[in-house]
């Protein structure tokens, strides 16, 4: 219902201000528009956004603001022994009270103070609300009248209103740059209370991984070597490009250069869905499938592999990464100029020949940025993982054994009671800046070299 | 009729320097196409060119934009092979040979049959390599010292050696576009065509550019047969001995480039010289 009020306001602001921005140019145009600077659908535009942004502004202080105002209100109703509480229990109380008085109930019967505190608070809730709309509809007029006297002949409403635009593009291209700086410094103050329980050199250069719980008994703090966890990580990066770069660029090329239109149309769908597919299914299939046909395998030929492994994880991680590689192979090698290809046909090489000698070559460098686009993908990779590497820490060389990730260990850390205050649940932020800062370095390599690529044609 | 003054004057200069129709008489006959066909798909694109094109001359095709002039030049080296949908009818004959005929291989047309394109597209790779790459698809040279001598040969023939010859390791996409294609033009000798096809290799160069490639064409025909493709008529006019007038995928006339000039018996060709259609 306020939502609605809200939105029929803004509506109306709109469509009024807009209205008479229009239709007060075009009668000072006199009808020869060319008398104007800016036509008429600037000024209307520039009219509405005079209106529109002060009543948008008080309604975005009342929603940052409401909250609190309300808290303190109902705390001013009810005794002052519960504003003396713990903050937890003072906010249980208001609570209460909102809960009366929005008519969903609560447990237990009300005291007649509560119900007394909730039909002041819903009063003092519609009485609120109608002032702010009132207060927005107000400004929103003053806004408006403001905007349609400075409209004149030569009033640069274009200019002004591009600038607007310009300051909402750079501020939704803020808002993106301010949450990866957000999640960044989060990271970084709750690693850093970690490093204060325990030595960076024994986190980054320990050899053991063994996190003990303090419900174990134990008391010690545990330890936490990087060292097997990343190891875990490399090796199963390794084995997925191992899988996903020859099959994912071949596919790429037989796309790009060989496949006839209409095969092309259906393939390359088929061969995205891959990417479709959510992980946690993808895990299912190395667990049920993948590990055990890998670990019959093994038997065949004789090497013990185990179903859950390093290289089933792998594997099935490759078959995840393949679209990734070759959608972006295949754009890039249709980035190559044609009469590239055709200098090459026209020599009498054969397609073969100009595909190794010339295309690809040529597209190296964005087929090297794809595939580290690709690596940084599966280091982050979690869920496949989780139930196909058989969660075990330890530093191991032989990719047919167990093994774990720095991903699974963040899970492992972070489910369950985690309180926040322990070593055992911070390392969990330590090791995800180690993730953060891997991926962050192998993008930025990737984007480097992706447009030195770009450099070369155009 | 001023366009046609400047028109003529251009090609009275330079029509001296051409073969007297005698001289013409004792090429024989390299390429000979007979009821030649194009489909794009559903769209016909040439309707049945036959031409003979002689050894060690330069036929130039003129004609509009979309006159099937290039058309029929891929068609020579069978370049539209490449393009999905595209359908050649009729028969060219190289030396006598049949060249859509099932036993022929494509790859050693191609070796006979050098192509220049519109716009100079170097590999993105050093000068030296561009220059080498043909020979070493095609196994010419026995030794380093073999490659070597090829690659500079070529860009002798192509005049571009005095200007690269310190930076042969440098990527040929470095130079200036005169001499990017003037690289291919190199690119093209070194695999020993016989038949070298130009399609509009000037249109993408500088006045000055233009002068020094077309000096080039000329002494090449001396030991080529050249086709070219251009949209200029006086450089239709300054490079060739044989001009062919294509209009809306039909070949109109073809002859004697002075007599295509001087006198053309289509009406058609008459109105395109004069800069009427086009």
């Amino acid at each position: 219902m306020n939502a609605l009020v809200i939105a029929a306001l803004l509506l109306v602001l709109l469509t009024v201000s807009y209205q008479v921005g229009w239709s007060r140019s075009r009668k000072l145009a006199d009808g020869k528009d060319t008398r104007l600077h800016s036509r008429p659908i600037y000024h209307g535009a520039l009219a509405a956004l005079f209106a529109l942004l002060p009543a948008i502004v008080i309604l975005g202080l009342w929603a940052l603001f409401s909250q609190s105002v309300t808290n303190s209100f109902i705390l001013a109703q009810l005794p002052a022994e519960v504003a003396q509480q713990q903050p937890f229990e003072v906010q249980a109380a208001v609570s209460r009270v909102q809960a009366i008085a929005s008519g969903y109930g609560v447990i237990g019967e009300p005291t007649p103070m509560e119900t007394a505190a909730a039909s002041a608070y819903a009063s003092f809730q519609q009485l609120s609300f109608l002032g702010v709309i009132a207060a927005a509809a107000a400004l929103g007029a003053v806004g408006l009248f403001w905007a349609q006297r400075r409209i004149a002949p030569r009033l640069r409403a274009r200019t002004e209103v591009e600038i607007f635009v310009r300051l909402a593009l750079i501020a939704c291209s803020t808002v993106a740059i301010l949450t990866t700086l957000g999640i960044v410094l989060s990271l970084l103050s709750d690693a850093l209370r970690f490093f204060s329980f325990i030595s960076p050199l024994d986190f980054f250069f320990g050899t053991t991984w063994n996190p003990r719980f303090q419900s174990t008994g134990s008391g010690s703090a545990g330890e936490y070597g990087l060292l097997p966890l990343l190891w875990g990580t490399v090796m199963i990066s390794i084995i997925a490009m191992l899988v996903a770069v020859p099959i994912g660029l071949m596919s790429a090329i037989y796309l790009s250069q060989y496949a006839h239109a209409r095969v092309r149309s259906v393939v390359k769908p088929i061969i995205e869905i891959l990417a479709g597919i959510p992980t946690i299914v993808y895990g299912f299939f190395a667990l049920v499938t993948v590990g055990p046909f890998l670990s019959g395998l093994g038997d065949v030929i004789g090497i013990n592999i185990r179903a859950t492994s390093a290289l089933t994880a792998g594997v099935v991680m490759g078959i995840m990464i393949i679209p990734f590689i070759s959608s972006l192979s295949d754009d890039i090698l249709g980035q190559v100029p044609r009469t590239m290809r055709d200098g090459s046909l026209g020599l009498g090489a054969t397609q073969s020949e100009t595909i190794r000698k010339v295309l690809l070559p040529a597209a190296l460098p964005g087929v090297v940025g794809a595939v580290l686009l690709a690596v940084s993908r599966a280091i982050g990779e979690t869920m496949i993982v989780v139930l196909a590497a058989g969660n075990s820490p330890v530093l191991r060389a032989n990719p047919a054994e167990p093994t774990s990730t720095v991903t699974v260990s963040i899970v492992n850390q972070l489910t369950g009671d985690a309180d926040f205050t322990s070593p055992q649940s911070l390392v969990a932020f330590a090791l995800g800046l180690t993730l953060f800062a891997m991926t962050l370095l192998l993008n930025v390599l990737a984007l480097y070299i992706v447009r030195k690529f770009r450099e070369q044609y155009e | 009729m001023d366009v046609l003054a400047g028109k003529v004057k251009v090609t009275s200069k330079t029509l001296d320097q051409t073969m007297n129709p005698a001289e013409l008489m004792d090429h024989p006959i390299r390429l000979s196409a007979r009821d030649v066909t194009v489909h794009y798909g559903e769209k016909q694109a040439l309707h049945g060119i036959s031409i003979d094109i002689p050894d060690r001359a330069v036929t130039a095709f003129i004609g509009p934009s979309g006159c099937g002039k290039s058309t029929f030049l891929r068609c020579i080296n069978r370049m539209n092979d490449t393009i999905e949908g595209a359908k050649v009818g009729g028969k060219i004959e190289l030396d006598g040979e049949d060249i859509y005929s099932a036993d022929l291989d494509v790859v050693e047309l191609r070796a006979r049959v050098g192509m220049v394109f519109q716009k100079p597209n170097p590999f993105p790779k050093s000068i030296y390599d561009n220059v080498a790459y043909g020979p070493r698809i095609h196994g010419l040279a026995k030794s380093k010292a073999d490659l070597d001598e090829i690659v500079i040969s070529s860009l002798r023939k192509a005049g571009l050696f005095e200007e690269v010859k310190d930076r042969l390791a440098e990527p040929g996409t470095g130079l200036s576009g005169g001499q990017q294609q003037r690289l291919c033009i190199a690119r093209a000798i070194a695999v020993g065509p016989e038949v070298i096809l130009m399609d509009e290799p000037c249109s993408a160069l500088d006045p000055i550019a233009t002068a020094i490639i077309e000096e080039l064409i000329d002494e090449l025909r001396e030991n080529y047969t050249i086709v070219i493709v251009t949209h200029s008529m006086q450089q239709a006019a300054r490079v060739s001995q044989k001009t062919a007038f294509f209009h809306l995928g039909n070949l109109i006339e073809h002859g004697d480039t002075e007599d295509i000039f001087t006198n053309p018996v289509n009406k058609q060709t008459q109105d395109y010289i004069m800069g009427r259609i086009g």
